[in-house]
């Protein structure tokens, strides 16, 4: 009996069908935030004297600065994927390693921003926190959680567009093949999303 | 294994041999079967557990338990029966076993994925019964683990809220597949209403474990929060606000309600067509049905919060929201039973589950609106009514459409057919069994006998014992049935690739399926899926 074989196979590499894959699994990011940013919101509502004063202890200078960073990752892995498409190997190579330099830096700078606050106790658990109003302390911990949550995104991310520099120095992801790199990319704007509402959440709404 | 043996081709069970071909097996067909007997493990001890809650409420006070177990016993039997058997029951058993199939492809689009699913499935499993062992034992709070008292318990409710953010990651990477599966792999030519129904069952179901998932997995993370660095998120007496728990649960856990029924509904729409011999009535309502289904479940969360304290204008819109469910289910109904009507009609174990289906199904669905008026939900809410209501939904339907999905694909899936005499015995006991059990705790809900005590008073005994005799019955009625399977896959005779007449594309290729499910091009029918002769 000859093989039939079916024309449309789970085990072949289907492009259209990893991008909506990936698209899916964005959905259900937005949504794990969506849940954060409901609570925010209503405490924020309950809350808007204690957030505001809360949110002076903030350091607008270094959140500017990694929204600028990290908006600029975006840009270096949108452009990696063109530079991918129209051939030039070491080009998109080079800009997916600048993407992850860039979240590097966001993290760095995010450090010193963490020190700075667990330095004045403001880490939930610690003296200072209890001693808060109720209302601020709530914004610290929202704070920490929601940052925190979205640098283990940048982390993953990072580690992600790493795999995906490996497999295009071994050429198993190409311009033609490049799905890999373009879900890498979407998730890397996921990313940035987040901390676009993030940033003018915490840092900037007076 | 042992299988039917169908000599000139291989088949799924004998492509590959040993523990790892089945734990890291890509096959859809085996991660079916990987879930179909975990599910049915976790299935049997949540059956075991309910046994004893009802041994306690045999007479009143203390019988065999104090009531701290009591409360451990209720939420572990709640934990175990909605997060471990009916999310994942029928999607990840026989969505991920026939899906494929009833579509005309080999796999679902991302087979590596599907297998992390099982095994993420395993993991959190194994969270949820490590609670039994460690520290204070299992969580006393109830499955939906509401604040203050699950912030403050000393149990393990970190643990089991660990195990059901777990589980959540299961059920939505299961969902993700189907939805690009069906997207992306359907057969060519097969166009969305060329699909069987249980695909559009399916469909929706994904949708609402992609959407709605994700919310429990944060509030569930933000409990742990609480419980750890008192916050004051949820616990009012650090100034927390409990009802805001209440949102965030069930924004996520009323839809999972509809991630639990609406396969179940895709289950009795293979079911009926083809133990009747006639296309389906109304295909089109009802697949467009399970999507107004799951559209409108996302906005009735708040009927579960009647009495929680909510303004009366939200209050009257959740209930007019939660009236709106009923008519795509009613749509259904009416459907099946149309498709009945002159239909060549034979009485067979999986048309008798569906039939069971419908019956206590509609009983479940008509209690729903008793709890949805809002002037009877004061009267009735935390009543034994409510348990009464969701046992008829929930294993009335979803459980009952289980075993009917069982015995309808019982001869594809192993290729060999159980006996059918006792299997129409068994079912007579475990519909018996499940209306004496269940339907007297509608009555005493009815009469103010609040649920979650281990303890009531004098005048609801008689229909307690009724109740707990009907539970005896119920597990007599499922050993026979297990048993009469279990005799099936020993000694049952070869079955033939299509018994019962079926028209979907699962019944064109052998039984069981081979490794790459059609040996020769699937021929779609060409008047839709329900096409008799």
């Amino acid at each position: 009996m000859e093989q039939y074989v079916l024309p449309n196979s789970g085990h072949s590499s289907n492009p259209e069908a990893s991008k909506l894959g990936m698209w899916l699994f964005l959905f259900t990011e937005l949504l794990l935030f969506g849940g954060l940013f409901l609570v925010y919101m209503v405490y924020r509502a309950l809350n808007p004297e204690a957030f505001l004063i809360a949110s002076y202890e903030l350091n607008i200078t270094m959140g500017t600065i990694n929204t600028v960073v990290l908006l600029t990752s975006s840009l270096t892995i949108a452009m990696s994927i063109s530079a991918l498409q129209k051939g030039k190997k070491g080009l998109a190579l080079y800009l997916m390693l600048a993407t992850i330099a860039f979240s590097l830096i966001f993290m760095v700078i995010k450090f010193f921003e963490w020190n700075a606050k667990i330095h004045h106790g403001l880490f939930p658990g610690m003296e200072h926190y209890q001693s808060l109003p109720h209302g601020e302390s709530l914004f610290f911990f929202l704070y920490f959680f929601m940052t925190g949550l979205h640098a283990l995104h940048v982390i993953i991310g990072a580690i992600f567009i790493g795999i995906v520099v490996v497999k295009v120095g071994t050429d198993e992801v190409t311009g033609d093949q490049g799905t890999l790199l373009e879900n890498s990319g979407l998730y890397w704007h996921l990313v940035d999303i987040i901390w676009i509402y993030l940033f003018p959440l915490f840092y900037l709404i007076h | 294994m042992s299988t039917a043996t169908d000599s000139g081709y291989v088949n799924f069970f004998q492509a590959k041999k040993g523990l790892a071909s089945w734990i890291f097996t890509l096959d859809h067909k085996r991660i079916g079967l990987l879930y179909f007997y975990s599910v049915l493990a976790f299935f049997l001890v949540g059956v075991l557990l309910g046994f004893l809650m009802r041994l306690e409420l045999i007479a009143p006070g203390e019988t065999i338990m104090k009531a701290t177990q009591y409360n451990q016993v209720f939420t572990l039997h709640g934990v175990i029966m909605i997060f471990l058997f009916i999310i994942p029951v029928i999607p990840a058993i026989f969505g991920n076993f026939f899906l494929p199939i009833m579509i005309g492809t080999d796999d679902v689009a991302f087979p590596k994925l599907n297998l992390l699913s099982w095994w993420l499935y395993i993991l959190g499993a194994l969270f949820a019964l490590s609670t039994l062992v460690v520290g204070e034992g299992p969580a006393d709070t109830g499955w939906t683990f509401y604040a203050p008292y699950s912030v403050k318990t000393g149990t393990n409710v970190t643990l089991a809220v660990l195990a059901a953010f777990i589980l959540g990651f299961s059920s939505i990477l299961t969902g993700l597949n189907f939805i690009v599966t069906i997207h992306r792999l359907r057969f060519p030519g097969m166009k969305w209403f060329d699909m069987p129904l249980f695909m559009w069952g399916l469909y929706a179901t994904s949708w609402i474990q992609l959407l709605a998932t994700p919310v429990i997995g944060i509030t569930l993370l933000m409990i742990i929060a609480e419980r750890t660095f008192g916050i004051g998120l949820f616990d009012p007496a650090i100034g927390g606000d409990p009802i805001l728990y209440q949102h965030l649960f069930w924004i996520y856990s009323h839809p999972a309600v509809y991630i639990m029924v609406l396969p179940a509904m895709g289950i009795v729409s293979e079911i009926i067509p083809t133990f009747t011999n006639r296309t389906i009535f109304g295909y089109k309502a009802i697949a467009i049905s399970s999507l107004a289904i799951a559209f409108v479940g996302y906005f009735v969360w708040g009927h579960h919060m009647f009495t929680s304290g909510m303004s009366g204008p939200a209050r009257i819109i959740f209930s007019l929201l939660t009236f709106l469910v009923a008519i795509p289910s009613a749509i259904k109904v009416f459907n099946w039973v149309a498709t009945l009507y002159k239909g060549s009609i034979e009485i067979k174990p999986p048309l008798l589950y569906a039939m069971a289906f419908i019956f206590q199904f509609s009983i479940g669905g008509l209690t729903g609106l008793v709890n949805g008026a809002l002037a009877a939900n004061v009267h009735v809410h935390d009543t034994y009514f409510v348990v009464g209501h969701f046992h008829y939904v929930m294993f009335g339907g979803t459980g009952f459409a289980f075993f009917g999905a069982m015995h309808y694909w019982f001869p594809k899936i192993w290729g060999k057919m159980y006996n059918i005499k006792r299997a129409n015995i068994a079912f007579a006991i475990l519909f018996a069994g499940f209306n004496l059990l269940y339907f007297p705790m509608l009555i005493v809900g009815i009469m103010g006998m609040p649920r979650r005590y281990y303890d009531y008073l004098p005048e609801f005994t008689t229909m307690n014992v009724i109740s707990t005799v009907g539970s005896w019955v119920l597990i007599i009625g499922l050993i026979m049935m297990l048993w009469n399977l279990i005799n099936g896959y020993r000694k049952g005779k070869i079955a033939g690739n299509n018994p019962w007449g079926g028209v979907t594309l699962e019944w064109q290729t052998k039984s069981p399926p081979p490794l790459p499910n059609f040996l020769k091009k699937p021929e779609l029918p060409e008047d839709g899926p329900y096409t008799f002769k």
